[in-house]
């Protein structure tokens, strides 16, 4: 940037994830598209701040009736699993958790 | 869009015979790459040079149809003009997020493009010249970016795909505002009608070169079709649009200008002329007739925006002191209950 503010005496950083110094920090973008159903991952934008990032979140990801509600957050406060530990984690063949593990007879019909 | 892109991105330099072999196996089963999956070096940087370009056309892109915003001939043409430029801007921020995902910041993505060191699409380096250039542009230069994008709902890096998904959902309003706006002036009165073929000649030959150079001459077609991320080839793809666009243009009773077309019946196919590749190169090269212009015109806006851009920060920080915790979420009631 061409413009530089400098310093507030005793300033805290803008917490920024990756990046350059001075980019507004990312946030994830959560939408619900009605009442009644979970808010979904719609994407990402840059913001500066939580208000400013709901705001454009709306205008980024609902521009067509999209969503009745936004959360934005931000992006480094999420944990992700590491891909290489996927079949630790997911792969796990428990077929006795599902209801086609168990053979019933005929006459006990739909349970 | 940029999805997890938080811990320990997967940027690895090494050809470990095990991680390629496990890239190519993805590829092969048709599955996605995402963000932390390692992939080869070269696919990063093709990918982010393919994805940075495309969101720099969006942007870009907003500036030969603003320059008509406030000269629309009705307040709904106005309403529909910006709705459509809105919708620009905001394919180029789902696309620059995408992008971030492969480890690219956003500020180095906007001095590439104002520096010149990433291209965007050479369509916009054409001006705007009449109304019906609104109506031409819809219906042509969006028509082809469809055709192209389709495609790439399909490309195999995920975070692109799932760009490309949303962004056709919203394109196809788009090119049917254009061919409404054809319609409209080729139902007008002669001078109406002279002005929508008019559009047509001007903006024919460039939607054309749109989908890139030949197949023969494309050095980037192969490796990409191979990575799957493109799924059909420039010249498939320019066939595909001819073929939907010539009888498109016999229902607005306009004339394509070229006189080679011809149908082939036996190939059910639209035969088409010889593209002036020179034009196209002189345009990519920097020497068409807005290029200067466009860059000139986004620099200006981001240098003028930056103290927009520092207020903002400053305010948060001070705000964030002032009550560290309260910035992070909206209000309390809102969160919290997924």
């Amino acid at each position: 940037m061409s413009y530089d503010v400098p310093p507030v005496e005793g300033e805290v950083e803008a917490e920024a994830n990756e990046g350059t110094a001075g980019e507004f920090p990312l946030w994830e973008v959560f939408v619900r598209a009605d009442r009644g159903l979970n808010h979904v991952h719609a994407g990402s934008l840059h913001a500066p701040d939580a208000e400013t990032a709901a705001r454009n979140a709306r205008d980024v990801y609902t521009r067509r009736q999209e969503g009745v509600s936004v959360w934005v957050v931000p992006s480094s406060a999420i944990y992700a699993s590491d891909p290489d530990d996927r079949e630790a984690w997911f792969d796990s063949e428990k077929p006795y958790r599902h209801p086609t593990f168990y053979e019933l007879p005929d006459e006990v019909g739909h349970m | 869009m940029s999805e997890t892109t938080t811990n320990n991105q997967a940027v690895d330099e090494s050809t470990d015979p095990d991680l390629q072999a496990e890239f190519d196996a993805r590829l092969a089963a048709d599955q996605k790459v995402e963000p932390r999956d390692w992939m080869p070096e070269k696919y990063r940087k093709t990918m982010i040079r393919q994805i940075a370009q495309h969101a720099h056309s969006e942007i870009i892109g907003q500036q030969p149809e603003g320059n008509w915003i406030t000269r629309a001939p009705t307040l709904k043409r106005k309403a529909i003009l910006m709705a459509k430029v809105q919708d620009e801007a905001g394919h180029g921020l789902y696309l620059y997020s995408a992008a971030e995902t492969l480890g690219v910041s956003r500020d180095e993505l906007m001095d590439m493009l104002h520096t010149g060191r990433q291209k965007y699409s050479s369509i916009f380096n054409y001006p705007t010249l009449s109304w019906a250039d609104m109506g031409a542009v819809g219906w042509l230069v969006d028509g082809a970016a469809i055709t192209n994008q389709v495609m790439l709902t399909r490309t195999s890096y995920g975070p692109y795909a799932r760009a490309m998904i949303r962004i056709c959902k919203e394109e196809s309003f788009h090119q049917r505002q254009g061919y409404e706006i054809m319609l409209t002036l080729c139902n007008g009165t002669e001078a109406q009608k002279a002005m929508a073929q008019d559009a047509l000649d001007r903006w024919w030959w460039p939607s054309l070169a749109m989908f890139g150079p030949p197949d023969a001459e494309s050095t980037h077609t192969a490796q990409s079709v191979a990575w799957k991320i493109k799924r059909e080839t420039n010249d498939e793809l320019r066939q595909k649009f001819v073929d939907m666009t010539v009888p498109q243009a016999e229902i607005l009773g306009l004339t394509i200008p070229d006189p080679d077309l011809e149908w082939d019946a036996e190939a059910g196919h639209y035969r088409f002329g010889e593209i002036d590749w020179d034009d196209f190169w002189q345009v990519v090269k920097g020497n068409g007739p807005c290029n200067r212009e466009r860059i000139a015109h986004k620099t200006k806006a981001w240098d003028d925006g930056a103290w927009v851009r520092q207020a903002a920060v400053q305010h948060t920080r001070r705000a964030s002191q002032a009550s560290p915790s309260e910035n992070l979420v909206l209000s309390p009631s809102d969160a919290g209950a997924a």
